[in-house]
């Protein structure tokens, strides 16, 4: 196949595109040889918006989300564009990025602990943020530290501030850990997995405080999780990655009202969870996605899911199903695309 | 079950306490972690009792004294009816085969020095119920019911993937076919579709050998799908305990309602639609347990009461719907907290706040 300009499709308005990610292309090189960890992955992300990538582990989620702040490790090699407000961040200096990252862009990691410095209190580490970014006097950031932890509803932040992390529950510090990297007023918030650490009834008021900052802020969110009810709960827009291949992109309603991946379907099938006025069946089983994640170590001309995917005919194993619409701003990577029934 | 079994119960525990000392912590200095403070239940032959509550809870710790991986500090646990909470590891021997773990972590929970066939051999080699040509029949046996291909036995851990790994923790726990399995956290670190296909494996295995099972898991959605009966953990204490039809139906326990109502549900119509209560603050520190109702810190419908006076785990509406809340009234039933929140949300500082949303 000839290499595509770029496979991309518009899902929504590109004209007000806070960030725009073009045809990114990520490989890392390992003494095994090359890992194709993601290919051609484009989107667009307003303000005040919400996206999600979903998909398994491995998928590519983190490594897409970490190269727009540049924070891939040196063997990764970035190709295609990552356009904030126009401007090209893949072509910035080391300095210049860190001047974006942490003001217009900052990030959320799954792990809290490992994210916040121990040695520190949270109130330095907030106050660290703003001095460096705002130039704000000692008093005047910490009087904002505390501003920040009462608005992600830390209780008796004034006392709070003056805490360590491990004084703190893992709720607590995922919401310091969104405090510091909304301190700035950053334009866009990459969060990966904020709540995946987290008991239900705290995860509920993390999100709660996400939904708030876009509402209030209207802070852009790239949101990473492999929970389809927090994309169900919070998502705009869904992207849904499989093996490394944006599969399908679609407005939240549509993609869960209409699914046209056999991939998607099958995650959309996995899920348990309680359907409304059905009598619960005992031995009612889950539906199963047969069959493993293929390996990155190549990025063959065919369908990456033809392995596994139920639907999979001739043409799906002779070349590569291209990402495009298959219902008005819904496309799909797929020869054989719809709802599963 | 068509098994010709009793109805006696596989589990019985009664009142089981278990406090940890926590030596010379350098910050608070030494306490006593109340992980479990007086949990009972019972399992029945063939049953799967769910056992949900957040992290911290206790849950692990009510598996581990059962299995009696640690030793409880008061209370009776018998297992096929004998006390086992005070027997020797000697006297304790025979009893080990009727029940077995498995854990949360695939990627630790196996020994990554041996293959995949020794892992599933060890406890029939340690037992002595098969050797030789036997043992490795056995093996590939149990290989195959848990949808693993037999040339795997030669592999190991770190060559497969995650549901892999949890498929050989199981083929290794039922290999010994125990009365009981304590399943801990068994899918909470997979793949959503590597999930569905261990819970059906599990549901598949349950059936075909009858076996009992303690499900232990922080989300409610897999318990609801996979077992008999819940029992709901808040610090320490079961809060809730009944059928699954019962649970779902009519959760009584305000904590229970908001687990309920937390989590999201994979469609954004009603995801969106629902009434949520957002509870405010954390799990209190099981070194200092709040006074009366251990959930009265967070509780939106608490009152005075629930602040000094200890809640008994009771059937309230009906006698097998155990419930530990003051406000649960046998004519009125379950305090609404949804209602409540929604009552006070409209308060500044209420620290709640409703599912009141912008329209998408
Ligand atoms: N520094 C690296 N060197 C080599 N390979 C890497 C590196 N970082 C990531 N990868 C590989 O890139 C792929 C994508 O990884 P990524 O962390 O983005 O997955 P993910 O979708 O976030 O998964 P998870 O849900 O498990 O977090 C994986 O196969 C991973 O092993
Ligand atoms: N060996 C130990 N020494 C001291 N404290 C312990 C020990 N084991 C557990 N605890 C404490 O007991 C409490 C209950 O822990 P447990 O692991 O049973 O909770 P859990 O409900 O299984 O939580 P999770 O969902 O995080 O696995 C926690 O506060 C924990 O810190
Ligand atoms: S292109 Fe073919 S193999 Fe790939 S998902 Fe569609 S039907 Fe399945
Ligand atoms: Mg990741
Ligand atoms: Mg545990």
């Amino acid at each position: 196949m000839t290499t595509t300009v770029s496979e991309r499709v518009p899902t929504g308005p590109a004209s007000d595109a806070l960030l725009s990610v073009q045809d990114l292309h990520i490989r890392f090189s390992t003494e095994d040889g090359p890992v194709h960890a993601v290919n051609g992955v484009s989107f667009d992300l307003a303000a005040g918006e919400i996206l999600a990538l979903v998909g398994e582990s491995g998928c590519g989620k983190s490594v897409t989300a970490m190269s727009v702040p540049g924070l891939l490790s040196p063997n990764a090699t970035v190709d295609g564009r990552i356009l904030l407000q126009g401007r090209d961040l893949l072509g910035l200096s080391a300095k210049e990025l860190r001047a974006v990252r942490g003001k217009e862009i900052s990030f959320v990691f799954q792990e809290p602990m490992s994210s916040l410095n121990p040695a520190f209190t949270v109130g330095k580490q907030i106050r660290e943020v703003l001095q460096r970014h705002e130039g704000l006097s000692k008093k005047a950031a910490h009087e904002r530290a505390v501003d920040l932890l009462r608005l992600v509803r830390i209780p008796a932040p004034e006392r709070r501030v003056d805490e360590y992390p491990h004084q703190m529950s893992g709720g607590m510090r995922q919401r310091v850990m969104i405090a510091i990297a909304v301190a700035c007023g950053p334009k866009v918030l990459v969060a990966d997995e904020p709540t995946t650490a987290l008991d239900v009834t705290i995860q509920a008021g993390v999100l709660d405080i996400l939904r708030g900052l876009r509402d209030e802020l209207g802070t852009a969110i790239i949101l990473i999780t492999h929970d389809l009810g927090v994309v169900a709960d919070l998502a705009d827009r869904v992207v849904v990655m499989y093996a490394g291949r944006p599969v399908e992109q679609a407005e939240v309603h549509e993609l869960f009202a209409h699914p046209q991946h056999p991939y998607t379907n099958g995650l959309l099938g996995a899920v348990p969870h309680r359907e409304k006025g059905v009598e619960l069946v005992a031995g009612r089983r889950l539906r199963e996605i047969p069959g493993l994640v293929p390996s990155l170590r190549s990025d063959p001309d065919e369908c990456v899911f033809a392995p596994r995917c139920p639907r999979s005919t001739e043409v799906c194993v002779s070349r590569r199903p291209p990402l495009e619409p298959t219902r008005p701003h819904h496309p799909a990577a797929c020869f054989h695309p719809g709802e599963d029934e | 079950m068509t098994s010709p079994r009793t109805d006696a119960p596989v589990l019985e525990v009664t009142d089981l306490v278990k406090h940890f000392s926590t030596g010379s912590g350098f910050r608070s200095g030494s306490g006593v972690v109340r992980a479990v403070d007086g949990v009972s239940f019972t399992i029945g032959p063939g049953e799967i009792l769910g056992l949900v509550g957040e992290s911290g809870s206790g849950k692990s710790t009510v598996g581990r004294c059962v299995t009696r991986l640690v030793e409880p500090t008061s209370g009776s646990i018998k297992l096929l009816g004998t006390e086992i909470s005070s027997l020797s590891r000697r006297a304790m021997r025979p009893l080990r085969r009727q029940v077995h773990i498995v854990f949360q972590d695939p990627y630790s929970s196996l020994n990554p020095r041996m293959t995949i066939g020794q892992i599933v051999a060890e406890p029939m080699r340690l037992h002595g119920t098969a050797k030789g040509a036997a043992l490795d029949e056995r093996v590939d046996e149990m290989l195959e019911k848990c949808g693993l291909r037999s040339e795997l036995r030669d592999r190991f851990p770190h060559e497969m993937s995650g549901g892999q790994r949890q498929r050989v923790g199981l083929a290794r726990a039922l290999a010994l076919e125990p009365s009981l399995v304590i399943a801990d956290e068994p899918v909470s670190a997979l793949d959503v579709s590597v999930q569905a296909s261990i819970l059906n494996l599990i549901t598949d295995l349950q059936r075909d050998l009858g076996f009992s099972c303690l499900f232990i898991t922080h989300d409610l959605s897999v318990v609801e799908y996979i077992s008999d009966a819940i029992a709901v953990m808040y610090l320490g204490k079961i809060v809730e305990r009944t059928s699954r039809e019962k649970l779902f139906r009519d959760p009584q326990m305000p904590y229970t309602q908001s687990l309920l109502t937390a989590a999201p549900v994979p469609d954004p119509v009603a995801q969106r639609e629902r009434t949520r209560v957002v509870l405010r603050g954390d799990l209190p520190s099981p070194l200092d347990p709040p006074s009366g109702c251990p959930f009265h810190t967070r509780c939106p419908v608490a009152v005075e009461r629930c602040t000094v006076e200890v809640p008994p785990l009771v059937g309230v509406t009906e006698p097998d719907h155990l419930v530990a809340c003051h406000l649960v009234d046998r004519e009125t039933g379950a305090p609404d907290i949804a209602a409540a929140a929604a009552a006070q949300g409209a308060e500044a500082g209420a620290g709640l706040q409703t599912g009141a949303r912008r329209p998408a």
